[in-house]
């Protein structure tokens, strides 16, 4: 079991881990959907939302069936399909209950379940073996983490519109990779600022 | 050369083009910018590259051949999580082979294998030709686009490894005066790399966007 402070590891996986920038994790999304800085609002918070939900919903499913049964191995399998299982469910009650937020939000849900953070952070969650506490928040960081990282970005895409001229083969993905270099040396500044491995 | 005269009349096969097409024409990365998640992440070793490319391969072919067989099968409304069992079962296969042949390689990769569940190369290549195709041509298809994903982790690991540490293959191949360049060992260096790459590739096949 990992000992880590549950408050310090969600400080942690914002920022000296960040999801997005050290990790590389969920990028198909961040270059597609980082062109409008309020579309990259919508699907940062949705992101937050379900990683945080499937992660509580898998630690107790990792820890109190499969371990006991042993088939650990299966749990890949398991970890995504209650992920899409999950996210069907969330989009059918947002439909049914909340339609105004159907337009804001309900749009990127379907996207959700390809994102790879949401299996990386229930793979992790095995992995670095936190206890439940710990899961929520460890989640609930690396989430929040990413939806940072892809507000930024469209944010500085937003800007780059009006400084214009960039070579023809370099724009879109190619010079969103070249933006996501520099965020990552600007994160990698957050580096030994908390003390957890 | 006799060689050559078989690849011309094979040129104009159907299982000609299904292999082909995801090695240039629909490269995954290149065109449609897809599974760089995983790609970035573990282009900074060669070995971690070079299994990471056939475990992908591996799964793309299997699990097209398999969503294609299934194709009548499976409900229209369900088929997405149809594909996911699918794939996670050829995933965690990958996983338990690298655990028990390769233990320094699983290791150093983690997480990253069972990521490739949600590599998007694979969910699109079974929504995109699987679902529509023959057995034999999505297996085709499903190994020119892992082969193709293979050849862009090799063409990343390469430049990676001996700029980041001095290493190729775990060999050593850079001068003694040689200076690691830790940047290229993690993100940012990948994401520069990845840059170029689109840049001159997008040059050279005057495919551009707006």
């Amino acid at each position: 079991m990992s000992t880590a402070n549950p408050f310090l590891l969600l400080l942690a996986s914002i920022f000296t881990q960040n999801i997005a920038l050290v990790y590389i994790l969920g990028m198909c999304p961040f270059i597609v959907i980082s062109k409008n800085f309020k579309t990259a609002v919508g699907m940062g918070v949705s992101v937050i939302f379900v990683v945080t939900l499937t992660a509580m919903i898998n630690w107790p499913i990792y820890y109190k069936i499969l371990v006991p049964l042993k088939v650990e191995i299966l749990s890949f399998m398991i970890f995504i399909i209650v992920i899409a299982a999950t996210v069907q469910l969330l989009e059918m009650l947002i439909e049914k209950f909340f339609p105004p937020l159907q337009a804001s939000f309900g749009i990127f849900l379907p996207l959700i379940t390809v994102n790879c953070i949401v299996l990386a952070v229930c793979i992790f969650m095995v992995l670095k073996q936190y206890n439940f506490i710990q899961t929520v928040f460890y989640s609930l960081g690396t989430s929040a983490g990413w939806a940072l990282a892809i507000v930024l970005m469209a944010a500085i895409k937003e800007k780059l519109l009006l400084v214009g001229d960039i070579p023809k083969g370099l724009r879109g993905a190619g010079i969103t990779m070249i933006i996501a270099g520099f965020m990552a040396f600007a994160f990698m500044g957050f580096a030994g600022m908390i003390p957890l491995q | 050369m006799p060689k050559k005269q078989v690849k011309r009349n094979f040129k104009h096969t159907k299982s000609y083009k299904a292999l082909v097409t995801g090695l240039w024409q629909d490269h995954p990365t290149f065109c449609m910018v897809l599974g760089i998640c995983s790609m970035l992440a573990i282009t900074n070793k060669m070995d971690n590259a070079l299994a990471m490319g056939l475990g992908v391969t591996f799964c793309t072919a299997f699990s097209s051949l398999f969503v294609s067989m299934f194709r009548n099968a499976i409900p229209a409304r369900v088929r997405m999580l149809a594909y996911m069992v699918i794939i996670s079962t050829f995933v965690i296969c990958v996983d338990r082979f690298l655990k028990a042949y390769f233990p320094a390689i699983s290791e150093t990769m983690g997480p990253y294998v069972g990521l490739i569940i949600t590599n998007c190369i694979l969910m699109g290549r079974a929504e995109v030709y699987a679902i529509k195709n023959g057995p034999w041509f999505s297996f085709l298809d499903g190994l020119g686009c892992g082969l193709g994903y293979t050849f862009m982790l090799i063409l990343m690991a390469i430049i990676r490894e001996p700029l980041g540490f001095g290493t190729i293959l775990g060999k050593p191949l850079m001068p003694a005066f040689w200076v690691n360049w830790v940047v290229m060992t993690i993100a940012p260096g990948a994401f520069f790399l990845l840059g170029a790459y689109l840049w001159i590739f997008r040059t050279i096949a005057k495919k551009t966007e707006t």
